[in-house]
């Protein structure tokens, strides 16, 4: 194919027209976003339904190669792109990690479909991680169960443009420019349910609380208990002073019409959910109190 | 002696019915009717289950263990009951037996030393039920991983986004609020640990530590303190990423040099928890969660559903079965699965034998067109949620458009009978023809091919083997034929089998059904002409939205393109039946078809393994379910 020199050529500097297929003056940046958007590798890697609409991507009807997806690599260690093809389970979530960090920087990740995107139609099971996300930083979401193979495509072509949009000068915008090695995603280990590693702290807490309430529920000391609820009782009216008062007009004037600045709107739904939060709290507690003194 | 063979002889031939008597006569202190409404076969008594599984294979010739699942009867009894369906080879109808256990400390004896073919399937009641069987080889965890807390399919464990038993939740309906379950109920926040968790345990990174947190299941130890260094014997993990193992399946190696001395399969990697979900929801919703069980041949999978659903309804009062047109309509669909499925099976078995990608090209083309029709038909090209109780999503439409708008796109207005004829007629023949110049004399193949991963006739039967494993191992059991449905009785096919039993013979028996399949469609063709205008409902209009289905259990099996694919289906409830099944159990073909894989694949090479598992055909949506 001829290299078309339009497309790497950056418009503020006129090229003379005679020239115009021989010089391109561009950017570095440019130059390289040029360069990666067009040899996007992706991982030869399926996990559910969705894979075989990707495999199906992947031949001759849409082929992707004609975007510069040329080849799918089976090892992660020659892929730039992770294509999350179907249902993410807790069991397959470990080893998928793995293979993002095994991956080489710059690496992008596309969730395909419902369940990549947010759990999809098995969200409920008990063995259904409720999205990629919830793990993987994902750069493009592809809708649909499965998406077709065209939805497919527009997502990747969506995936080039963002990639047409950054810039090495720019370490927010790809953070492997930065110094060091980056560090890997923490890898989900599988206990009696899955555990984040990120979350080490909360799962202590509560295994902990967990172990003392049932010190107490086993030793049936009611003045410990007691002093249990009113503490609980303590945080959340604590919760709910905190929260302060619900303008709820303002809320309803904001979402439709968009009057009050998206911040604002926020903040009060963000105070909402702790007030109801709070009083859901409040009211399990004084059920356990009263069942407790019966 | 003579007379005793005889009696031997017509023992073997008795109807179900009178096998059952043939039991009780013999057996009387350990056979018990199964009495209850709609419920048929019969409870053995556990302490002797394995002796009579043995009569009902030896004597009564019942030589093929379809199905062995468990079912919780929390508040119904408050039993364990593993529910068995055993068939003859030669064909006809189940025999049902049951043994009963109590939930707490819930205990059958395995049959594995009867039919090996309950080996994972047991270990499936363990996992999920918690059922032990003693007697079982290998009794451990294999859709969860093993440290997994509890049994999640008991009617007593709640998963983390819990909202309540069964839907439609009262949230949503019929209120029609929607909400998205995370808002009540955070991902991550929503689980529990038990106090006595050893975080410091599970955050070890040694090697060892993190081969066991990874649920892999590997016995170190063996293999490190085998001769110690001097050791000859490898592990090699294979999967579950791994190009060959068609999605994300897992082997477990032990190979000396390049030969494989035992091979275990590990799952689970895709278990989305679709009994779970389907025992909340209601019937008709659960349609479109079996098209994801064998996303290759969604409408297979919808056709064994329904026809186990309507089974169920054809207890009530009130029942019509599906109208001369449905039902062809009905067969025309799954036959076409079928050929994408064959179509797809053989294409990348190709791709592990060495036959890179062209070959599947040329048979993901010809899929194109089928799913094509698929998507005017049923509005959707994979997923495609086409059948229903009593009827179809929808007749054929008047053309045929295609929605995709690529210049080599040969389909664009069509009229359907002629898109179809002209498929079914010209299209699909060519492509097999071609498929059987290019292959099936091929010098490379058969190289490949012949004496590898060899399945004995006995070996099949035992195994539960089903669909072309089963036949390429000189079994001709063929469902369609054996144990008929639908309309198949009044079609002209054969049933294809190969009597050498291994990875040849299983190509051969593909394309064989291929072109059955399309003698089929063939025959199809007219009957549709015939039937234009006939409605495709049995009552002349749509199926109830939330049916109720009488009391009762039902076993619904269809030969799929990968092989036996059957639904167990309980409706508990009162008198007038459950909107909701008790129990939602799927036979998947491609997950006991890997029972014999390790057997298969011993003293082959590492290359031979991915062909042998390719030409099992297997699908993981299905295998973990
Ligand atoms: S989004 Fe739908 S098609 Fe894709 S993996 Fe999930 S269930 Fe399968």
């Amino acid at each position: 194919m001829d290299l078309n020199l339009q497309e790497v050529n950056a418009t503020e500097f006129p090229v003379p027209v005679e020239l115009e297929n021989n010089i391109a003056i561009t950017s570095l940046s440019q130059l390289y976003n040029w360069g990666r958007r067009n040899s996007m590798w992706p991982m030869l890697f399926g996990l559910a339904c969705c894979a075989i609409e990707m495999i199906a991507t992947a031949s001759s009807r849409f082929d992707f190669s004609r975007f510069g997806f040329e080849v799918m690599r089976a090892t992660p260690r020659q892929a730039d792109l992770m294509i999350v093809s179907g249902t993410v389970t807790k069991k397959m979530v470990v080893p998928i990690v793995r293979l993002y960090n095994q991956m080489p920087e710059p690496k992008y990740v596309l969730a395909m479909g419902a369940c990549a995107s947010g759990g999809g139609p098995f969200k409920e099971g008990y063995n259904v991680v409720s999205g990629m996300d919830k793990y993987l930083p994902v750069d493009v979401y592809v809708p649909g169960c499965p998406p077709t193979p065209q939805a497919l495509l527009y997502g990747m072509i969506a995936l080039q443009r963002k990639i047409d949009g950054q810039s090495i000068a720019n370490g927010d915008d790809v953070p492997w420019y930065g110094e060091g090695p980056a560090e890997p995603t923490p890898v989900p280990v599988l206990g009696p349910d899955i555990i984040d590693p990120r979350q080490m702290d909360m799962i202590r807490r509560q295994a902990e609380s967990a172990a003392s309430e049932m010190d107490l529920l086993g030793q049936r000391e009611l003045p410990a208990l007691t002093q249990l609820v009113a503490a609980k009782v303590e945080t959340a009216q604590a919760a709910v002073a905190e929260a302060g008062p619900v303008d709820e007009d303002a809320l309803s004037v904001v979402l439709p019409t968009g009057g009050t600045p998206w911040a604002e709107a926020e903040d009060i739904r963000e105070k909402r959910r702790l007030r109801a939060l709070a009083r859901k709290a409040l009211r399990a507690t004084r059920r356990t109190a009263q069942t407790e003194g019966e | 002696m003579e007379n005793l063979a005889a009696a031997e002889q017509s023992v073997e031939r008795l109807s179900i019915d009178d096998s059952i008597e043939y039991l009780k006569a013999n057996h009387s202190q350990a056979i018990k009717l199964d009495d209850r409404d709609g419920y048929e076969g019969v409870i053995v008594d556990s302490d002797m289950l394995v002796d009579i599984a043995r009569v009902i294979r030896d004597e009564l010739g019942f030589d093929y263990l379809s199905s062995a699942t468990a079912v919780d009867y929390l508040g119904e009894g408050d039993h364990m009951e593993m529910v068995y369906h055993a068939y003859r080879s030669s064909g006809g109808g189940a025999l049902v037996f049951k043994a009963q256990t109590d939930r707490e400390a819930a205990e059958i004896p395995s049959l594995v030393s009867v039919w090996r073919g309950a080996d994972f399937q047991e270990r499936e009641a363990w996992d999920l039920y918690g059922i032990r069987f003693p007697g079982h080889p290998n009794l451990t965890r294999i859709l969860m991983w093993e440290g997994f807390e509890g049994h999640p399919m008991r009617k007593d464990w709640r998963e983390a986004y819990y909202e309540e038993e069964q839907k439609p939740f009262d949230s949503r309906w019929p209120g029609g609020h929607v909400h998205r379950a995370e808002e009540k109920n955070v991902f991550g926040k929503n689980v529990s640990y038990p106090p006595d968790i050893d975080l410091n345990r599970l955050m070890d990174t040694s090697e060892e530590a993190v081969y066991q947190s990874l649920g892999l299941g590997v016995d170190i130890e063996r293999i490190m303190d085998k001769d110690g260094f001097e050791t000859n014997e490898l592990v090699v993990n294979m999967g579950p990423h791994h190009p060959s193992t068609h999605g994300v399946f897992r082997m477990l190696l032990t190979v000396d040099g390049e030969t494989v001395t035992s091979l275990e399969p590990v799952m689970g990697y895709l278990h989305r928890n679709h009994e779970k979900i389907g025992e909340r929801n209601t019937y008709l919703h659960n349609i479109p969660f079996t098209d994801r069980l064998d996303y290759i041949s969604s409408m297979g999978n919808n056709h064994g559903y329904v026809l186990a659903v309507e089974q169920l309804m054809s207890l009530g009062r009130k029942y019509n079965p599906p109208t001369y047109r449905c039902e062809a309509l009905r067969v025309m669909m799954v036959e076409l699965s079928r050929i994408v499925n064959h179509l797809w099976a053989i294409g990348f078995w190709l791709n592990d034998i060495g036959a890179f990608f062209t070959p599947v090209l040329y048979f993901i083309q010809e899929r194109e067109r089928i799913l094509d029709f698929f998507e005017a038909v049923a509005g959707s090209r994979m997923m495609c949620n086409y059948m229903r109780f009593g009827g179809l999503f929808g007749d054929l439409p008047e053309r045929i458009k295609s929605v995709s708008n690529l210049t080599n796109d040969r389909v664009r207005d069509y009229n359907t009978m002629q898109f179809l004829t002209e498929m079914i007629n010209e299209r699909i023949p060519r492509t097999i023809d071609e498929l059987e110049v290019l292959l099936t004399q091929n010098e490379i193949l058969i190289e490949r091919s012949m004496g590898v991963g060899i399945l004995s006739a006995e070996d099949a039967l035992n195994f539960s083997a089903a669909g072309p494993l089963l036949r390429g191992s000189g079994v001709a059991y063929d469902i369609r034929r054996a144990d008929p449905y639908s309309i198949y009785p009044e079609l002209d096919f054969d049933v294809a089998v190969e009597e050498e039993g291994d990875m040849y013979a299983r190509y051969r028996v593909r394309v064989t059904e291929l072109r059955e399949s399309v003698r089929i469609l063939k025959q199809i063709l007219p009957r549709l002409e015939s039937t234009q205008g006939e409605s495709i409902w049995a009552d002349g209009k749509p199926g109830a939205y939330a049916p109720r289905v009488p009391h009762g259990e039902s076993y619904g099996r269809v030969e799929n393109g990968k092989g036996e694919l059957g639904y167990y289906i309980v409706s508990a409830g009162g008198r007038g039946g459950s909107s909701n099944p008790w129990r939602y159990h799927v036979r998947a073909p491609s997950f006991i078809n890997l029972t014999p894989l390790g057997h298969m694949s011993k003293g082959h090479k590492v290359a031979d393994i991915v062909g042998i598992l390719g030409s099992i055909d297997i699908v993981l949506g299905e295998t973990d379910r």
